[in-house]
């Protein structure tokens, strides 16, 4: 009975402490507009946390995840665009808060190269394929000597 | 010619082999920092020390100056913490400290104790300047030319390897620069 009741209140303590991890004060933040909230959330989406790495903005709960995720709302509500809250956040962090690296010279490869590959080995395929058809037509021709004991044959098992 | 073309595979997985061979070694901590060959970001706080002193961006230029990123909570400052003393005694260049995102009397009190290093203390309460210079983490480093020009940002603690190796050439190089261009 009496371990029921710690394994109950250790559950709503636990409860407890994870309620209170989530309600930063950046969460509670009050848009202008749903349509704010919902552009300002696709783009905290598309931005990765400078620390953690493998987490987006929304993910983390990381210090600078949560500052950054407060900037993005504001700079969205104060009406700035996409590309200005990019702008804002690579001439800080770089290129590497992009989790889609922008199309420019550097990252040509990155963009181009598997279309590249793909055409290369569809190249290489179709010259595979027409040298075998054409190797095979060419096993079909026999000399005039081999067509000699080919007949030969054939008119053994004949008679 | 012909048996030539057949390595050619061989050749490209090789080269790409290698590519992804030396990407095992990167260190993904350390980032590019976009900053650099930029001015320090515009700011105007506070003192730590004197909270009437309003110290700005105005006051970084003249001088090769070293900008440390530092806080009671960040672990790794502990750890660069005599380092830094050490360096402040050989007077190479002002050592300027920007108090991340901590509190005024926690901060001062283990400057009381352990020793301050820095020629004065940037008191960036709410982290914005800290988020202007692209911070992500404590302690970072900027290495500010006479002009104000971010020319190298260092994440982590700084040791004597790092100071040795890395730092001091790059000082000794913009302090010269600065000695042509008439700064002190």
């Amino acid at each position: 009975m009496i371990k029921s009741i710690f394994k109950f209140m250790g559950a709503i303590l636990l409860s407890l402490t994870v309620m209170s991890v989530n309600a930063t004060p950046v969460d509670t933040y009050e848009f202008k507009s749903a349509e704010n909230q919902q552009r300002a959330l696709e783009l905290a989406h598309s931005l990765r946390c400078p620390q953690c790495q493998n987490q987006n903005l929304i993910d983390s709960n990381s210090q600078v995840a949560q500052d950054l995720r407060l900037e993005v709302y504001q700079m969205v509500d104060a009406g700035k665009d996409y590309d200005e809250v990019i702008e804002f956040m690579t001439s800080r962090y770089g290129d590497f808060v992009l989790y889609k690296p922008r199309m420019e010279p550097k990252t040509y490869i990155l963009w181009l190269g598997p279309i590249g590959l793909l055409v290369l080995g569809l190249c290489i395929g179709f010259i595979f394929v027409r040298k075998q058809r054409i190797s095979q037509v060419e096993d079909q021709g026999i000399s005039a000597e081999e067509q000699k004991e080919l007949d030969r044959l054939l008119n053994r098992d004949a008679k | 010619m012909k048996k030539l073309i057949l390595f050619i595979p061989l050749i490209l997985v090789m080269g790409m082999g290698g590519f992804l061979y030396k990407g095992l070694f990167l260190n993904p901590k350390l980032l590019d920092s976009a900053l650099e060959g930029k001015p320090i970001p515009v700011f105007q706080l506070e003192r730590l020390e004197d909270s009437s002193e309003i110290i700005t961006n105005e006051t970084l230029k003249g001088k090769v100056s070293l900008l440390n990123v530092w806080a009671t909570w960040c672990p790794s400052c502990k750890y660069e913490h005599p380092y830094l003393m050490r360096f402040a005694r050989q007077n190479t260049l002002p050592i300027y400290g920007i108090n991340y995102r901590d509190e005024r009397d926690s901060a001062l009190r283990e400057l009381n104790i352990l020793g301050d290093p820095y020629t004065k203390n940037i008191y960036d309460h709410n982290g914005r300047l800290g988020l202007d210079l692209g911070v992500y983490g404590a302690p970072e480093s900027f290495l500010v030319d006479h002009n104000g020009i971010i020319r190298f940002r260092y994440a982590g603690p700084i040791d004597q390897r790092v100071w040795d190796e890395t730092l001091l050439p790059m000082i000794k190089q913009l302090q010269a620069v600065a000695k042509e261009e008439g700064a002190s």
